[in-house]
């Protein structure tokens, strides 16, 4: 089969603005589209992203998850253990990581995070109830509860945030946004890296975990601060813009925000509708690492694919009114997180983050709605808000 | 998509005295999931026996698992069961895989194997391999005949090196693990006598230095549940029929409760209920032994009930 070309350009502003006309284009063009500006092959349908994203036989990370091919390009910074690995070298940071902040270890948070919670809303609401959400409470709450968790001093905290911006800005092609984050990042990567140390970290911390388990020999001394600085990566901006995006969600379907209210047990399944409906993490990239044939279409050896994620979770076949958000939905099985072995390791913690957040939320607020222009913050990877500004109404 | 994970399998082959080793495969050809060497998975045999094998095929292909089982006259009926009865295109029950003995990163590694104890070390090994990491194996077994992949192991030229027992007597561990710089790991799965010896031989190196399996069956001997339960929703009490053959997930999503899932392989975590009462049986890759041995909580993609009833805080 012939491949589909495109010219368009994932990356730049108008498409970076709305995706979703192009996702459909990808999406309806075929199975795979080569990206002729960047030489790269396209994924836009659910069935071809799962596929991809599961196959780290064939599709690999260890050169890459942007644009940049590590086999010629040398990587910005020294690369994840995690996300720009492969099996064998991925296992041990991902299994010492998996059990750190999975899903029975967060247990112990969860009454800290909702008291958390409670008491950020309350502070809001006493304040009137009229806000930028984005600041407010999509990056209020992950900055209060997430690097006290990881255990990090609380000077410089806000660093984090730019940090992270410029790491998924450079997934992409270096254009305008990059070159924008390059003057600072010299000073964050500094930053951020000593506080992956080990007289940095508090005890008890994920951080300290992450040490611990090097000293039981599950690491390498060199590998623990490099598996910390991941969670520092990985853990904040991604959360800040699932929360942003949930937080859009209610203020303009004010039926599903009764819904929620009415029944509070539903606040895991409206964030995880959420990350499907806006996904957060747009796109990540693989290399070939043999011909692979994809419904007919041949992607060559060595060649980057681009799996757009977000026009997975929106792609008709797999999802009926895929553009709804909808908590009458099972959204189980979106790739918002991706899937397979390099599924989020941190979803559990952005999961706990969400609904202690929305159910203190739910249990004072009758109504969100819209106080103002919203605007759109442009990343190369990351679907973001800048501002939302809202109205909470008491209950 | 299947309600139960099942493999069928596709290949049995002798490759030592007593030992055959089998290929097993998703019956619709599915991928099946991901392993780390020292893994191993649970086989759930007609009749409720369950199994824990390592798996010793390599995780480059994702369509086939191997495993090797020795027939062990003494045993609880499972090896009987494999060498005698299991034929190729039967299907036998799946959980796991699981991993208790994880190959951690070191530039140099002493592998010491006791006879079957060789299959999970055989994934290691080649790990090690390409790792470019500095390798020994000492293999021990009755006699030559006894002792399985030998093939496997003739490339690696004189980093194996082969004792059986009728020749050189037992394993000499206090020379093989002599002199080696700090930072080796020492591997050594085989019966209890070798283990012990293993822990004896390595009491003066540093912590962590020694990891063992016991590649006896470590299952608490309880059988499978084959027939179907009850699961009771705690928060409509709503009690549900799980039939042999679905999910508890399916069973208790078609019955309105919201539990958010996502690899339905018992892999990622996301589908975790609490149990209020009853006991689960755990087919999942993600609890360790003590969270298992706690019962607090299962993964409903995957697990399924040993009691009559389950009660999930659902």
């Amino acid at each position: 089969m012939l491949t589909p070309d495109s010219d368009a350009d994932p990356f730049d502003h108008a498409n970076l603005e709305d995706p979703g006309p192009l996702h459909e284009k990808l999406r309806e063009a075929g199975p795979v589209v080569r990206l002729a500006r960047y030489d790269t092959y396209a994924l836009a349908r659910y069935e071809h992203v799962h596929a991809a994203l599961t196959d780290w036989q064939r599709f690999q990370s260890g050169a890459g998850v942007g644009l940049s091919n590590f086999r010629y390009e040398k990587p910005w910074r020294p690369p994840s253990l995690l996300l720009e690995a492969d099996p064998p070298h991925h296992d041990a940071p991902r299994r010492v990581l998996t059990k750190i902040i999975g899903p029975r270890s967060l247990h112990r948070l969860r009454d800290r995070w909702a008291a958390e919670a409670d008491a950020l809303v309350d502070r809001v609401l006493d304040g009137g109830g009229t806000l930028d959400a984005v600041p407010g409470l999509a990056e209020a709450f992950p900055l209060r509860v997430f690097p006290d968790a990881v255990g990090i001093p609380a000077e410089g905290r806000a660093n984090l945030l730019p940090y992270g911006d410029h790491l998924f800005n450079a997934f992409g092609p270096p254009n305008d946004l990059v070159a924008q984050g390059n003057p600072r990042i010299a000073g964050l990567s500094a930053w951020v890296n000593a506080q992956c140390a080990r007289d940095v970290l508090t005890p008890g911390g994920f951080g300290a975990d992450i040490w611990a388990a090097a000293d039981r020999g599950e690491l390498t001394g060199e590998q623990a601060p490099l598996v910390v600085r991941s969670l520092l990566s990985a853990g904040v901006d991604t959360t800040v813009h699932g929360l942003s995006a949930v937080l859009y969600a209610f203020a303009t379907n004010p039926a599903q925000w009764q819904r929620l209210r009415d029944q509070p047990s539903l606040a895991r399944v409206a964030f995880d509708e959420a990350v499907r409906w806006e996904s957060p993490v747009q796109t990540f990239f693989r290399t070939a690492t043999t011909d692979v044939t994809v419904d007919g279409t041949t992607i060559p050896e060595g060649a980057k694919i681009l799996m757009f994620l977000g026009a997975a979770n929106r792609d008709p076949r797999r999802w009926d009114d895929p553009d709804r958000f909808d908590l009458g939905r099972d959204p189980s099985g979106h790739v918002g997180f991706g899937m397979g072995l390099h599924q989020c390791v941190g979803q559990h913690i952005a999961r706990l983050e969400a609904a202690s957040l929305l159910t203190a939320l739910a249990r004072r607020v009758t109504r969100l709605e819209l106080a103002g222009p919203v605007r759109r913050h442009h990343n190369n990877t990351l679907r973001a808000w800048r501002s939302i500004p809202i109205r909470l109404h008491r209950s | 998509m299947a309600e139960t994970r099942t493999l069928r399998v596709t290949g049995r082959r002798p490759v030592a005295d007593g030992v055959v080793a089998l290929t097993l495969a998703d019956p619709a050809g599915a991928r099946l999931p991901d392993w780390t060497p020292g893994a191993h998975l649970d086989l759930v045999l007609p009749g409720g026996l369950v199994r824990q094998y390592s798996l010793c095929g390599d995780r480059w292909d994702p369509y086939t698992y191997r495993i090797a089982v020795l027939r062990e006259p003494g045993g609880r009926g499972g090896s009987a069961y494999v060498h005698d009865v299991l034929e190729v295109g039967e299907t036998v029950g799946l959980g796991g895989p699981r991993n208790n003995f994880p190959l951690v990163p070191a530039r140099r590694y002493l592998f010491v194997a006791g006879g079957i104890g060789i299959t999970p070390l055989l994934p290691m090994i080649h790990q090690a391999d390409l790792l470019g990491a500095d390798w020994r194996l000492l293999y021990g077994g009755r006699s030559e005949a006894s002792l399985a992949f030998r093939d496997d192991l003739a490339g690696y030229g004189d980093r194996v090196l082969i004792r059986p027992q009728d020749r050189y007597g037992l394993l000499d561990l206090p020379a093989f693990v002599a002199g080696h710089a700090p930072g080796t790991r020492v591997y050594c799965c085989g019966p209890a006598p070798l283990l012990a010896a293993a822990e004896r031989a390595c009491a003066g190196l540093p912590p962590h230095t020694l990891r063992t399996e016991r590649f006896v069956a470590a299952g608490d001997g309880t059988a499978a549940r084959g027939t179907a339960f009850e699961v009771e929703l705690a928060r409509t009490g709503k009690v549900l029929t799980v039939p042999a053959h679905s999910s508890v997930l399916d069973v208790v999503t078609a019955a309105g409760a919201e539990v958010l899932s996502s690899c339905r392989q018992g892999v990622c975590g996301t589908c975790e209920a609490t149990v209020l009462a009853g006991e689960p049986e755990h087919r999942d890759s993600v609890l360790d032994d003590a969270e298992r041995a706690a019962a607090t909580c299962m993964f409903v993609c995957v697990s399924r009930s040993r009691t009559d009833r389950l009660v999930l805080d659902l």
